[in-house]
């Protein structure tokens, strides 16, 4: 896609992308090729010099059982990070497109959760779950269920889950509804001069119609769970108990600017690197199918 | 939304039941929120024995005053102020160095424009995240830890609001510039009157997605604000839990936690037409 009409010369274009080239260099290239460079080399345990290992740190991450671990453990926490906020968000866009009057009302309520931070959430799952002063704790405990997620492996990691889909299902909300009320009235009425039941319709007509979106969303939300949900994870469990919820990114950190590894943390940037050029790469496909539409 | 009449059964029980299952899903999605309210507006002592009360008590004045002027390491009020900079920084900056860059790969052919374009491009690919350990040391060797430019530059190098803008001045008929260069208008005349107030809805739309990115950041500032007058209000209500056994300041923490989302709460639900419109723009 190109501009037929067109300015001349090049001293003022090449002006004005200079501060967007210049911030991506130093911010973006510079730091980019510093991880894959120091991911290369090993320091000394004084820090006074470094040794090449060429692809030893790989090596040893790819054989390193905790590293290994932590690639399980984001895993399951993606997948049940993605289940936890696009279920309960298709419900209740399914809910809302029903109703004609007041779903504006239930959408400007539903969208709240977006807006907070994944760290405030996790601190205020965190909060209700407390295994001191938490309510939600309190009343399991009233049931004779004795909560505690910070010795608890599984229990851990279904809080961080809750805590990361919560303010997602504001967001796949959102979209599911935007979907829900792009499909034609004209087949879904034809379906129920059919005789076709709600759930009937729902599953055969408009569930099918609603994938498209329900794939970006996936993709889009696995991302979330990888890159951005350090926060919840940092505030609530800061990645234990032991390693039960160190998730990738959560390593890097933790491996970096508190374990001082930085050839490790490198080499894990650089394999997250590639995680995150091959989601990319799944998006655009995704994307392109769609334009072609 | 448009009103859509039909002969799809929407009227009596079925009615009922839809409205009553939304409002049980909202309450299950605020109660979150409301008991961090709660907590907000009693005492100590309240919470510390559980359970604690489910409906506010009156200590609101007292938590928040509390909060906003003492705070635990830092007064509440001066974190605000530093999430208040590195939100309008992020938003603004990433804005104005798009719509020029766009522009520029718009609107001109210039050496080296398809480099510089797939440069841009690149940089949508990596997050922060990812590469935090080399990028702190370049802050660090600038001298930016504990600076606003140093909360700000490293995060508006992405390239999601370029190609946001790119797209749109791609639809911008070229009737306009045409006009425009037969009126002998230089191209920045042409940006200043023409590019720039078309984008108005878009630049807006985007601002309140970038506001919101900028204000929620927490790794980010965790790493470079060791100075606690610099700490962010997202990434500072960690820090105000005592480490080992000491009991937390819950009322407080709790307070501070509200008045870390009310802004970006504020920014969405009072922009939400907008809003739906950035997020859907610049997510596909």
């Amino acid at each position: 896609m190109e501009k037929r009409v067109t300015f001349r010369g090049w001293a003022l274009p090449l002006l004005l992308i200079a501060p967007q080239v210049a911030i991506s260099i130093v911010f973006f290239f510079y730091p980019a090729a510093q991880a894959i460079w120091q991911s290369l080399f090993i320091p000394d345990p004084f820090g006074l010099s470094t040794q090449f290992v060429g692809l030893g740190n790989f090596e040893f991450l790819l054989s390193d059982k905790f590293y290994r671990a932590s690639f399980g453990t984001t895993a399951i926490f993606s997948i049940l990070v993605t289940l936890c906020s696009m279920v309960p968000a298709l419900f209740l866009a399914v809910l809302a497109d029903r109703l004609i009057k007041g779903s504006g009302i239930y959408r400007t309520l539903l969208i709240w959760p977006y807006a907070v931070a994944p760290a405030v959430a996790g601190v205020l799952w965190m909060f209700m779950f407390n295994t001191r002063v938490g309510v939600v704790s309190w009343y399991l405990g009233q049931f004779g269920y004795d909560w505690n997620h910070v010795l608890n492996d599984a229990e851990a990691m279904g809080l961080v889950v809750v805590a990361s889909a919560w303010g997602r299902i504001s967001y796949n909300f959102l979209f599911f509804l935007a979907a829900l009320q792009s499909v034609p009235r004209s087949v879904i009425e034809a379906a129920a001069i059919d005789g076709a039941r709600f759930w009937k319709r729902f599953f055969t007509i408009v569930l099918p119609l609603l994938s498209p979106t329900a794939f970006f969303l996936l993709v889009v939300n696995v991302v979330y769970a990888f890159f951005e949900t350090f926060g919840v994870i940092h505030t609530i469990t800061a990645g234990g108990p032991q390693q039960a919820t160190t998730i990738l990114v959560y390593k890097v950190f933790a491996d970096g600017f508190v374990g001082q590894d930085l050839g490790s943390s490198s080499a894990q940037s650089v394999i997250l690197l590639v995680v995150v050029g091959l989601l990319t790469v799944v998006q655009f496909k995704y994307v392109e199918k769609r334009v072609h539409y | 939304m448009s009103e859509r009449h039909g002969m799809v059964e929407r009227r009596g029980l079925s009615l009922w039941i839809t409205h009553s299952l939304m409002i049980a899903g909202v309450l299950v999605i605020f109660f979150p929120i409301w008991l961090a309210f709660v907590a907000s507006t009693v005492t100590q002592a309240e919470i510390v024995s559980p359970p604690m009360p489910v409906w506010p008590g009156d200590q609101f004045l007292a938590n928040y005053t509390a909060a906003l002027f003492a705070g635990v390491n830092v007064p509440v009020a001066t974190m605000l102020w530093n999430s208040l900079i590195m939100a309008v920084g992020i938003a603004v900056g990433k804005i104005m160095i798009s719509l020029l860059s766009a522009f520029a790969i718009v609107y001109f052919r210039f050496p080296g424009r398809t480099t510089f374009f797939w440069m841009i491009f690149l940089t949508l690919m990596l997050p922060v995240e990812v590469r935090i350990v080399p990028t702190f040391e370049v802050v660090a060797g600038f001298g930016m830890l504990n600076s606003y430019s140093g909360l700000i530059f490293p995060l508006i190098a992405s390239a999601t609001a370029t190609f946001l803008f790119r797209q749109f001045f791609m639809t911008i008929p070229d009737e306009l510039a045409e006009a425009a260069r037969v009126d002998g208008a230089r191209p920045m005349q042409f940006f200043r009157d023409v590019v720039v107030p078309m984008s108005r809805t878009n630049i807006a739309a985007l601002f309140v997605i970038l506001f919101i990115y900028g204000w929620n950041q927490y790794l980010w500032p965790l790493l470079i604000t060791t100075d606690p007058e610099m700490n962010t209000i997202v990434m500072g209500i960690k820090q105000m839990f005592p480490s080992g056994d000491d009991v937390a300041d819950w009322p407080v923490i709790m307070a501070t936690s509200i008045l870390a989302m009310i802004p970006p709460v504020l920014v969405v639900v009072s922009m939400q037409k907008l809003f739906i419109r950035g997020l859907v723009d610049s997510e596909k």
